[in-house]
């Protein structure tokens, strides 16, 4: 009998812990998924949260009751990954020993590594949708904001899906207008990168839409402070008694006033990582090889998710196309198989651009974002705002639960990304031609 | 592709002034391009950022970024940008005549 180990019962952990259950006999191997907490989140909501399109309670279901039954399920922390003796000493003073570690414990927050961002204003003047406790604290302050300046900054890469800090941008811009309210709201973007986007193609959409918006972009801004105003700035009342605001210092001096700001915090790996000699790097990801998903330190171990360090996004999309290629390989590993390089990087977005519109991105590790349709000639517009793309991220979450966590195999939606479909511009299409990335 | 001419060889650069071939650089070629990025003199601190990011390219195949230099190489994020003030992970690459840091996707 095998025991396999699954740190973390978020997206890739449960749907690797649904997809080995179905390929292993309950006689030849025992899976245990380990969660410090009962809750799963649908992550993807939270972006909606602050404005009023979802509530908490609609995206949040019962982790033990996405798994397969089969699975056993421990919530507890976890103290340390001792991968010299295949052995996870959990917070609650017990071990478990694994034939196979798989580490989906997904990234962490760490907005007190920024100076001044966890200070006096932190969820009054300055906010996060990138926890519940701070999606619900925006909401309210969101409907008290009567006018003013409100920033939205994204401190450093690498972040969980680098796409939504600009869909709040663009839900911003469509929210104040709905309030009749958008011309007494300056919103300004303000990123570590020199542009909108790291890729080209969808650097040139996206910058686009900000100017179209009327929102303004700040790039290679590294924030060093935050430094936070009173409580209550950008509300009638503040406006009226001229109360200063608060200020993002950049580490070159640069400053960017605001009387709101929607700050994304530095992101690391899960706290145990570091804790845990020989598995993480210097962020707490683990490094893995990019295709095989089989983690650095040691061949029993593996990882998928936000937890790795793969050069692609962190988003549920990867998790998902890693799935099927992560549970083949432990299954390889444990019969003794050469593992597949099968996972090429693929990633998959929608992005909500507002007034009921979305755009879709698909790319990998070799190919950009480019124009054309998903999954193929007939599917959904790519890099191109429609509202059959906004229909498809508010369909996205049924899909979610009742096909992604289960990992079920959907027809037409395959790991590897589809090129038929795909408009490429001449020079990559040389490039593609000679094999190289 | 541009060539210029650092400690009298001639090397290949790219649009953004990075050496193309890393293993064409020489120490003695550092204080020229850092004069290049509008730093005059390199001071000690400035060689332990530069051979960090030399070592740390050779062993993994990409220099760090400043968040990763702030937390391994000893000199803090602060410092950093004192010493090179138009970016550190990219003044101090180009310096150290390796590849412009992947920004995270």
């Amino acid at each position: 009998m095998k025991r396999i180990v699954i740190l973390g019962g978020g997206t890739g952990g449960t749907l690797t812990a649904n997809r080995l259950r179905r390929s292993f006999d309950e006689r030849d191997a025992e899976i245990v998924v380990v969660d410090h907490d009962a809750d799963h989140v649908y992550q993807p909501g939270l972006l909606f949260v602050p404005f009023g399109l979802t509530s908490m309670q609609r995206i949040v279901r019962p982790r033990r009751q996405q798994f397969r039954s089969g699975i056993s399920f421990r919530q507890a922390g976890i103290g340390r990954v001792d991968t010299g003796a295949d052995r996870v000493h959990l917070d609650d003073g017990t071990a478990l020993d694994y034939d196979v570690l798989v580490v989906a414990t997904g990234a962490r927050l760490l907005p007190g590594e920024t100076e001044g961002l966890t200070g006096p204003g932190w969820l009054k003047s300055v906010f996060t949708f990138y926890t519940p406790e701070g999606a619900v604290a925006l909401h309210r302050a969101l409907e008290r904001f009567t006018g003013g300046r409100l920033v939205v900054n994204v401190v450093d890469m690498p972040i969980k899906c680098p796409v939504a800090p600009l869909e709040f941008c663009f839900l911003a811009d469509y929210y104040f207008r709905r309030r009749g309210i958008r011309d007494r709201v300056e919103l300004t973007y303000v990123t570590p990168l020199d542009g909108a986007f790291t890729k080209p193609v969808c650097n040139r959409e996206l910058s686009g839409l900000l100017v179209d918006k009327g929102i303004e972009l700040v790039t290679e801004f590294n924030t060093g402070t935050v430094e936070a105003g009173p409580a209550g700035a950008g509300t009638a009342g503040s406006a009226a008694s001229g109360a200063p605001g608060g200020r993002l210092i950049s580490y070159d001096e640069r400053v960017v006033p605001f009387d709101l700001a929607v700050v994304i915090p530095l992101h690391g790996g899960a706290a145990y990582v570091e804790r845990s000699p020989g598995l993480g790097d210097e962020l707490g990801f683990i490094p893995v090889d990019p295709s095989t998903l089989q983690a650095k330190a040691r061949p029993n171990v593996f990882a998928v998710g936000d937890a790795t360090d793969v050069p692609t996004s962190k988003a549920g999309s990867v998790a998902h196309f890693e799935g099927d290629v992560l549970a083949d390989n432990v299954r390889r590993f444990l019969a003794g198989q050469e593992l597949l390089a099968g996972f090429d990087g693929h990633t998959n977005c929608f992005i909500e651009t507002g007034f009921g519109k979305a755009l879709l991105i698909d790319f990998n590790y070799g190919t950009e974002p480019l124009a054309g349709h998903y999954p193929a000639r007939l599917g959904l517009p790519l890099l191109r705002q429609s509202r059959l793309n906004h229909l498809g991220k508010l369909a996205f979450q049924q899909f979610y639960w009742h096909s992604l966590l289960p990992g079920r195999d959907v027809p037409g939606i395959s790991s590897a990304m589809p090129a038929r479909g795909k408009t490429r511009p001449r020079a990559q299409a040389a490039a593609g031609a000679r094999g190289h990335r | 592709m541009p060539a210029v001419t650092y400690a009298g060889h001639s090397v290949a650069v790219n649009e953004e002034g990075f050496l193309v071939d890393p293993a064409q650089w020489t120490e003695d070629m550092a204080p020229q391009i850092a004069k290049s990025a509008g730093i005059d003199e390199l001071t000690a601190r400035h060689w332990q950022v530069i051979r960090f990011m030399r070592a740390e390219y050779q062993a993994k195949g990409t220099g760090p970024t400043v968040r990763v230099l702030g937390k391994t190489s000893g000199v803090s994020i602060k410092e950093l940008y004192q010493l090179f003030p138009k970016g550190p992970a990219k003044t101090a690459a180009r310096i150290a005549g390796i590849p412009k840091p992947r920004g995270c996707i």
